[in-house]
């Protein structure tokens, strides 16, 4: 089949997916699921794609599959992965006077925690992470960081007994964040990696594209990429696309000079992946993303070859091997109580996503 | 195969951009073997079919890829700020020239106001200056790769060249292939990518291959420089058949097989224990269901340097291990 030649720069010329669903966004970045615990996101993953897809399964680790027929035969496999659980805190032990002891799941800076709000457990108990006031601090206890293991959240229980009743050992407990709607942009809990959940859906729903489209929405991703890891090697695609939400340190350098790393800039659209971490990106899907870019009048931005990875380092080695490559929205405070990512970023990754998918051909792939 | 360590030696091939040095290996083999492929990840794997009933289905890698350089931000001024790609020593960067895969060629420079003058300086106080006057004008865009530039010097029995890790080892596979007349085995050759950043290509290569063995060819580093490590290789010594590395532990049934056909052949030998680094063959051993795996390794003096230097008696010595290693039978 030859390559659809996608219409040049001009208002929204192909056919666009639906705008992204705000409200199930609201509802996805609310949700709690800390890693090994995302039920939550996926009870909501699955009623949002039970009615799009031919097929869905949730895998032995706990991954959502989804499979969406392509518009044509013999089509190549292509798979999608956005992961569903987040970065938070468990329960580990009690005081005597009923304060909760915690660990971290996942990357969580201990500067985040001090003070914080949080919901604990799938009753979603309100807590605060206990703080000293700002007056009782003498000039050394200001100056330093608190550690993570001399925190407690505080729930309100007044002996460990009550405690351990309210919030069972191994509770999963996250900032407690409402999404909210701003001017041009998005701030929530979790965004990381809800953003990239949402786009698969939305992708999903503006589907079939001359592809065969497995959708996962994986688990343990902050501790190690592990659902995709298997889900990778269940479904072994021809290609593979990590979506995920990746810091943008734009803000300017406190010296003055030049800010050089910055990982990737607010509003400068969606940023693809050459390498991070742990992945060397196929150049062949970098290639192809750039030019439905351009092709597109769609901006972009190349993240910064540095440290971090995405599920697509799982994907890229699982069974004989996988070509892939990753594409983030930009947000900025990632990791802690409220991410903040620009609308534009976000429609416009959901705009290359959906035309690089609908631009697909074999030839994709030839070297 | 002077001229081939030089070819493949001086090519350019950082790891994910191993395309030039795949093409060029590609050329040498495509008569070589019964069928050649590339798979997803862009591994070259050469296959010489089973000859015989009792042969067994072995595996032997050597890397393409090598250390280099990748851009992470071009400034207002026109330089690039750059990070390693594999294992880079920032004391063998200030001063050495890289490539671009464009061709382009550019100097790495020191920042010379430092925060820590006593200290030495780290990748991020250093940059690539291509010659472009500004940022405009520079054709380097973020993420763009390059790797170290520089001649094989022929010094006689010693070589020195960038990137004998592992080109030389692609290089003794080659000869391997083109000089192996009868095996009962069956035999891939896989010239793996991305062994530098975690030999993410021999283990997806292995898993696709489902062999009963397999052997990494690389270098490893020696002990006969002044004040060097303790470390019993040396060059000249023959090939270094290894016990361990710091990321796999040699099936001992392969080392002493490998050891008594270097025996019969009169070749010199030396047993290896690298405490530092490791090679494909740990990657290769933990595929699938696991496989037995080996080393030959090739004794090479300063390794992720620009100037890697290797005794050409070792490296032929290696062809005719393998030769002797694959023309006979391998009972474990």
């Amino acid at each position: 089949m030859p390559t659809r030649p996608l219409t040049r720069r001009s208002k929204p010329a192909q056919a666009l997916p639906p705008a992204l669903d705000l409200e199930l966004l609201r509802a996805l970045s609310n949700a709690t699921a800390v890693s090994g615990d995302e039920g939550a996101v996926r009870r909501l993953v699955l009623e949002a794609v039970r009615p799009l897809v031919a097929e869905v399964k949730v895998d032995p680790l706990g991954n959502v599959l989804a499979v969406l027929p392509a518009a044509k035969r013999d089509a190549q496999r292509v798979l999608l992965a956005a992961h569903m659980d987040e970065v938070g805190l468990m329960v580990v032990d009690y005081d005597s006077d009923g304060a909760l002891r915690f660990e971290i799941v996942g990357g969580v800076s201990d500067r985040m925690l001090l003070g914080k709000p949080v919901l604990v457990g799938p009753k979603r108990l309100p807590g605060v992470i206990g703080a000293t006031p700002v007056h009782l601090l003498n000039a050394e206890r200001k100056a330093t960081v608190v550690k993570a293991a001399a925190m407690r959240i505080d729930i309100g229980a007044a002996n460990a007994e009550a405690a351990r009743r309210l919030a069972p050992l191994g509770e999963r407990a996250t900032f407690a964040t409402e999404f909210a709607v701003l001017d041009g942009a998005l701030r929530g809990k979790a965004l990381d990696d809800r953003l990239g959940c949402a786009l698969l859906i939305a992708l999903l729903r503006a589907g079939p594209y001359p592809v065969e489209l497995h959708a996962a929405f994986t688990v343990q991703e902050e501790v190690g990429l592990r659902g995709a890891r298997v889900a990778g090697y269940a479904v072994a695609p021809d290609a593979a696309f990590a979506l995920d939400c990746t810091p943008a340190l734009d803000l300017p350098d406190s010296r003055g000079r030049e800010n050089t790393q910055y990982n990737t800039r607010l509003s400068a659209g969606p940023a693809i992946y050459v390498s991070d971490g742990r992945t060397i990106a196929d150049r062949r899907l970098v290639t192809h993303l750039t030019r439905t870019a351009t092709a597109s009048g769609l901006p972009y931005q190349i993240r910064q070859p540095g440290g971090g990875a995405t599920d697509a380092a799982a994907l890229q080695r699982a069974g004989a091997g996988v070509p892939v490559v990753s594409v983030s929205v930009p947000g900025r405070y990632l990791h802690g109580p409220a991410a903040l990512v620009r609308t534009a970023d976000v429609e416009n990754t959901l705009r290359l996503l959906h035309a690089a998918l609908t631009g697909w051909t074999p030839k994709v792939l030839k070297p | 195969m002077k001229a081939l360590l030089k070819t493949l030696c001086e090519a350019y091939g950082p790891s994910g951009s191993e395309g030039p040095v795949r093409e060029l290996v590609r050329a040498e083999i495509r008569k070589l073997a019964d069928y050649v492929t590339v798979d997803p990840l862009g591994n070259l794997i050469a296959v010489v079919k089973k000859q015989g009933k009792s042969g067994k289905k072995v595996m032997l890698a050597a890397h393409l890829d090598e250390i280099g350089l990748v851009v992470t931000h071009v400034d207002a001024q026109g330089f690039a700020r750059v990070q390693a790609s594999g294992g880079v020593s920032p004391l063998t960067c200030v001063g050495s020239r890289v490539r671009f895969a464009n061709g382009r060629v550019g100097v790495v420079g020191l920042d010379a106001r430092r925060d820590d003058m006593g200290k030495i300086p780290a990748l991020s106080e250093m940059f690539v200056d291509v010659g472009a006057a500004d940022r405009a004008s520079n054709p380097l865009q973020v993420g763009d790769v390059a790797g170290f530039t520089r001649p094989l010097e022929d010094l006689g029995q010693r070589l020195i060249a960038k990137s004998l890790d592992d080109r030389v080892g692609v290089a003794i596979l080659i000869e391997t292939l083109r000089a192996l007349k009868r095996t009962p085995h069956e035999v891939a050759f896989v010239f793996s990518v991305q062994e530098e950043i975690g030999t993410r290509g021999a283990g997806v290569a292995a898993f696709g291959l489902d062999s009963e063995l397999g052997l990494a060819v690389d270098v490893t580093r020696t002990g006969d420089t002044p004040n060097g490590l303790k470390m019993e290789v040396a060059l000249g010594g023959g090939p270094a058949i290894k016990v361990r590395d710091s990321g796999m532990l040699a099936d001992p049934r392969i080392k002493d097989l490998l050891l008594l056909r270097a025996r019969e052949a009169k070749l010199p030998t030396q047993l290896e224990v690298l405490e530092g680094g490791t090679t494909d063959a740990a990657a290769m051993q933990l595929a699938r269901g696991g496989l037995p795996v080996g080393c030959v390794s090739i004794p090479t003096r300063y390794i992720h340097t620009p100037s890697e230097m290797v005794d050409y008696g070792d490296v032929q010595q290696c062809v005719t291990l393998l030769l002797e290693f694959l023309q006979k039978p391998i009972e474990l």
